[in-house]
């Protein structure tokens, strides 16, 4: 079964076809199509992302403050970052976010798609709601969540609690407990997004795979993790590199959860929204593209390092 | 697969069980969109008394109506050019050899590591300089190509059978006719999803059209919602209200393009 | 072409020309006047532009309102394009950062005569003048008052026309306006806290003052609070909650909700919170003057005001001359208290007798005359100093004088950082 998958015929084709000096130009031909549905794109991206993330890099080094001129000032930027106390607890937030909403979302939704996908009786209506978090404003979304979590008798959560014989919790107004608390109806919003992708990927494993499972006498564990998981490995690597830079990014939520101020004490603030407010609060613009440069840099390297481990093997 | 009945219905149970938890803040906003403001505070799932008057607001102030149609034009638009533009890309990638394949996917995948915070500003220059600002393309452009779906499309088309694409190059078509034709076909799920998501993203997109649209008339719909928000004090029955209704249409793309992700896998399973 | 025919021809086409010259010139000139989002503000800029385009027939102005969040970055990404407002409406406390910006030009001394603006307006209007030149002009300015629940106060037994007219006072009313549910849950709150809110103004120029401190030294370069009065009145602050239990942070997720909702007896909050709870159904409330301490009165007032770009040149600086000349009339003010609920700019328009004794607007005018605006070089950082030092007695268990020292070093590196460059 594996080696179907690895698709040995295709290469020695090429291989082939590469080697015979007639069939060479088929292989540039195909280089050549390959460029030109490629033009365009490239132009875009360069032009839409690329040109102004280098404009950003630029700017990092210069104390721009939005009117006014720019003025190069080296490193300046990159050191008065690494002394800045919040700075350092806004990266800890944000790693926090990551290792925490990535495995528990991914778990999460994988959970109810493998469950999902075989029911037929009613799947329709089961998907639409666990993706209807996914469709709801996060500004609206979060003023509920913000009453979830108040204090006994107004609050639910606390309301549950303390009916169970728990003690209440103060949620958002703790230092410790206001991330998890900002991060759940995050991860409860994502959830609807991921459970779809998972769904699309599990409808893609061909009956067949099951069929000779099944004809082999694979219990559902084997089936689990020698049909469907692996199956799935593409589906996986785009969850898990998607699902951490969405959580490395996380801003709605937390914005709305805290008026803005990723509080308290900054427990609950990422980086991006500490990008928000040098650029957009404090206007100092140089300041805060050497945040997003730092940042962009976070982003690059695990996305890439999850890449290849997921890869590898 | 050996599964019981029993089982299936506690699977069953337990699923519909977590389906309703999942939508109970949904519901809240729903039931928040019926109340008065002095019922607003009691935090009752139900309102006493239910009242259309916040709906009745909301269309009779000047724009939402507008502003829906806008989002909605804007939505389809870019929805559109991201499942062809990504398709053909995330297709090349995945299934064409050639020097740079693989800098060129780390590149587009690297697009989505820089936050649109820090690209608003440069984006406003560049619309200022050709004019597109207070335009819809202007509003459109920076999302016409994804790298978010070139990945998700990339990985679809790797489960594609090479037979396939070389059988129909064998049938005389070109390269193109062979992604249009045959390949697109078989990745009806991911496109489904990709639309999905594209038009929700664009739905919901705050930022750069605040930026970039100054005209009312031109708002989308996140945009006039923000102005309920003062600088003191937020109409919090109204933001209900208007998120209700901004979810009606995403609700509605979702439930037509669910079905059709179920069909495009029937026909696929068919031809297999 | 005959010489005689196309010598006709073009001194024809040339007298055309001019005529059709001297009638563009006296075609309309168009000026844009920005300011943010908000209902009544709309509509009373809609109604004063109605007035002024009829009283100036040459003269078209275009009102562009933008959602408050991001009203500032519209603006700064604006009109260094040489796009936006030639009047625009900007926060009192951002003047600075404008004018570093070089996005405001100073006022005509001609048409806006210094020492008749000395005289007409409020003395914290003085802000607004650098360099011996003002920059900008409020309509309507704003104060804080005591809001209280009348229905409340019946029910715990108080003279609801009878409000706390001094902090002890307040503390005591307070005291028997709180409920709590038989294990100690808070259900009602006799004051709201939130310093998210306006509570760091009031503990900034109000409180730290009725404490027999001050905030900032006279040149508004150095922060003061950090004395013994400063920490007294911080500490009167954080026991609301510690010691004398009438209030708690968060409670039902913000001061405002808390008051509207009817779960709060009294919140220290500003006049453009009057629309909001007259329009709150069954909610019986009253407005008096801030309580004061030791006989001390302060009271905080901000405002928004409305300046002429660097964009506005020419006609469009004619314009706009007249235009803002136009809403800070006495009328424009007394239309904008009407509509919008913010207090006249003008000392003659808000003392006359009716408005000063005017049921609601009357304490905030009184409170006027006794008023500090904070010059302000980063209200949001700012603000966020003084939700940080509370939070961190309330949450760390920091000891008050220590917050408060952390507080004063914080803010004057921002002061510092904005003045040194």
């Amino acid at each position: 079964m594996r080696s179907r998958r690895r698709r040995p015929k295709s290469r020695s084709c090429l291989t082939r076809s590469t080697a015979s000096s007639r069939d060479l130009s088929i292989g540039q031909k195909r280089a050549v199509w390959a460029w030109a549905f490629l033009a365009l794109p490239i132009v875009f991206f360069v032009g839409i992302r690329f040109y102004p993330a280098a404009d950003a890099l630029l700017a990092s080094f210069t104390n721009w403050n939005i009117v006014g001129k720019r003025e190069w000032i080296g490193v300046a930027n990159y050191t008065r970052l690494a002394h800045d106390a919040v700075f350092w607890k806004v990266i800890g937030n944000t790693f926090l976010y990551l290792a925490l909403g990535v495995p528990i979302s991914l778990v999460l939704s994988f959970v109810v798609a493998y469950y999902l996908d075989r029911v037929r009786f009613g799947h329709g209506l089961l998907r639409a709601l666990y993706f209807v978090p996914h469709l709801a404003t996060a500004v609206a979304m979060a003023w509920v969540w913000r009453w979830f979590y108040q204090a006994p008798p107004v609050g639910a959560f606390n309301v549950w609690l303390t009916s169970f014989g728990f003690s209440q919790m103060p949620f958002l107004r703790s230092t410790t407990q206001a991330l998890p608390a900002v991060l759940a109806p995050a991860i409860w919003a994502g959830i609807g997004f991921q459970i779809v992708i998972f769904l699309a990927g599990l409808k893609a494993i061909p009956r067949t795979y099951y069929e000779a499972a099944a004809i082999d006498g694979a219990g559902a564990w084997r089936v689990l993790l020698e049909v469907t998981l692996p199956s799935l490995r593409p589906t996986i690597v785009f969850l898990v590199v998607t699902s951490s830079i969405a959580y490395l990014r996380i801003f709605d939520y937390v914005y709305a959860m805290t008026n803005g101020q990723g509080g308290p004490l900054d427990a609950t603030k990422p980086l991006v929204l500490m990008i928000f407010d040098t650029a957009f609060k404090h206007f100092e613009m140089g300041y805060a593209a050497t945040q997003t440069v730092v940042l962009f840099a976070i982003l690059l390297v695990i996305s890439l390092l999850q890449l290849k481990a997921l890869r590898s093997r | 697969m050996s599964s019981s009945n029993p089982a299936k219905v506690v699977t069953w149970t337990l699923l519909l069980l977590g389906g309703i938890v999942m939508v109970i803040p949904f519901a809240y906003m729903l039931g928040a969109s019926l109340k008065l403001n002095n019922e607003i505070y009691e935090f009752s799932l139900l309102p006493r008394a239910p009242t259309l008057d916040n709906y009745r607001r909301l269309f009779e102030r000047s724009g939402f109506l507008r502003w829906f149609v806008n989002s909605l034009l804007i939505g389809t638009a870019v929805t559109a050019s991201v499942l062809f533009f990504d398709s053909l890309v995330g297709y090349t990638l995945a299934k064409f050899r050639f020097r740079g394949r693989y800098a060129v996917f780390v590149a587009i995948l690297s697009t989505l590591m820089i936050p649109t915070e820090m690209l608003v500003l440069p984006w406003y220059s560049m619309a200022r300089t050709f004019g597109w600002l207070d335009t819809y393309w202007g509003i459109a452009f920076p999302g016409l190509m994804t790298g978010f779906g070139v990945f998700l499309m990339k990985q679809f088309f790797e489960s594609v059978p090479d037979e396939l694409l070389d059988a129909a190059r064998l049938d005389g078509l070109n390269e193109f006719q062979v992604w249009w034709q045959v390949a697109m076909p078989l990745v009806t799920p991911a496109l489904s999803a990709l639309a999905i998501f594209t038009f929700l993203g664009n739905w919901t997109a705050f930022l750069w059209p605040l930026i970039a649209i100054t005209d009312r008339n031109l708002y989308t719909v996140p945009v006039g919602l923000a102005s309920f928000s003062g600088e003191f004090q937020t109409e919090w029955e109204m933001v209900m209200t208007g998120a209700s209704v901004a979810t009606i249409p995403t609700i509605i793309v979702f439930l037509l393009l669910q079905r059709y992700i179920i069909r495009g896998i029937a026909l696929a399973g068919l031809k297999a | 072409m005959t010489t005689k025919i196309g010598k006709a021809a073009f001194w024809l086409a040339a007298f055309a020309t001019a005529l059709a010259c001297t009638g563009t010139a006296r075609a309309q000139v168009e000026i844009e006047y920005w300011q943010y989002t908000f209902a009544q503000r709309v509509q009373a800029i809609d109604t004063l532009i109605k007035q002024f385009e009829a009283a100036n027939p040459g003269i078209k102005v275009k009102h562009t309102h933008v959602p408050y969040d991001d009203f500032r970055v519209k603006i700064a990404a604006a009109i260094p394009a040489g796009q936006g407002p030639d009047v625009v409406q900007l926060f009192y406390g951002w003047l600075q950062d404008y004018l570093k910006a070089k996005l405001l030009q100073p006022l005509p001394a001609s048409d806006f005569n210094v020492v008749e603006i000395e005289r007409e307006y409020f003395p914290i209007v003085q802000q607004m003048k650098v360099d011996g030149k003002y920059y900008a002009l409020p309509t309507a300015v704003r104060s804080l008052a005591l809001f209280w629940n009348k229905t409340l106060f019946k029910e715990a037994g108080l003279d609801p026309n009878k409000p706390p007219a001094t902090l002890a006072e307040l503390v005591d009313y307070a005291k028997k306006l709180t409920k709590r549910s038989p294990n100690g849950d808070l259900i009602q709150e006799g004051l709201t806290i939130d310093m998210g809110g306006q509570d760091h103004h009031w503990l900034r120029e109000v409180l730290v003052r009725e404490f027999g401190g001050a905030p900032y030294s006279a040149n508004n370069r150095q922060v003061t609070y950090n004395s013994n009065a400063g920490v007294a009145a911080t500490q009167w602050y954080i026991d609301l909650v510690d010691k004398e239990k009438v209030g708690q942070i968060g409670f039902l997720t913000d001061g405002v909700t808390a008051f509207r909702s009817g779960k709060a007896a009294m919140t220290i909050d500003g006049s453009f919170r009057l629309g909001a709870l007259d329009g709150q159904k069954g909610l019986d409330y009253g407005v008096a003057e801030l309580p004061s301490n030791n006989g001390i009165k302060a009271n905080f007032a901000s405002y928004w005001v409305n300046g002429i770009t660097t964009k506005a040149t020419g006609q469009k600086l004619d314009a706009s001359v007249k235009f803002l000349k136009f809403i800070t009339t006495p009328e424009a003010m007394e239309l904008w208290m009407n509509t919008v609920g913010e207090l006249p700019a003008r000392k003659s328009v808000a003392e006359k007798d009716a408005n000063k004794n005017h049921a609601k607007y009357g304490p905030f005018i009184r409170g006027l005359s006794y008023s500090y605006a904070t010059d302000f070089v980063n209200e949001s950082a700012q603000r966020k100093v003084f939700i940080d030092m509370v939070d961190k007695v309330a949450l760390k268990n920091v000891p008050t004088k220590d917050a408060v020292a952390q507080a004063a070093a914080e803010e004057q590196k921002l002061l510092d950082a904005f003045y040194g460059k």
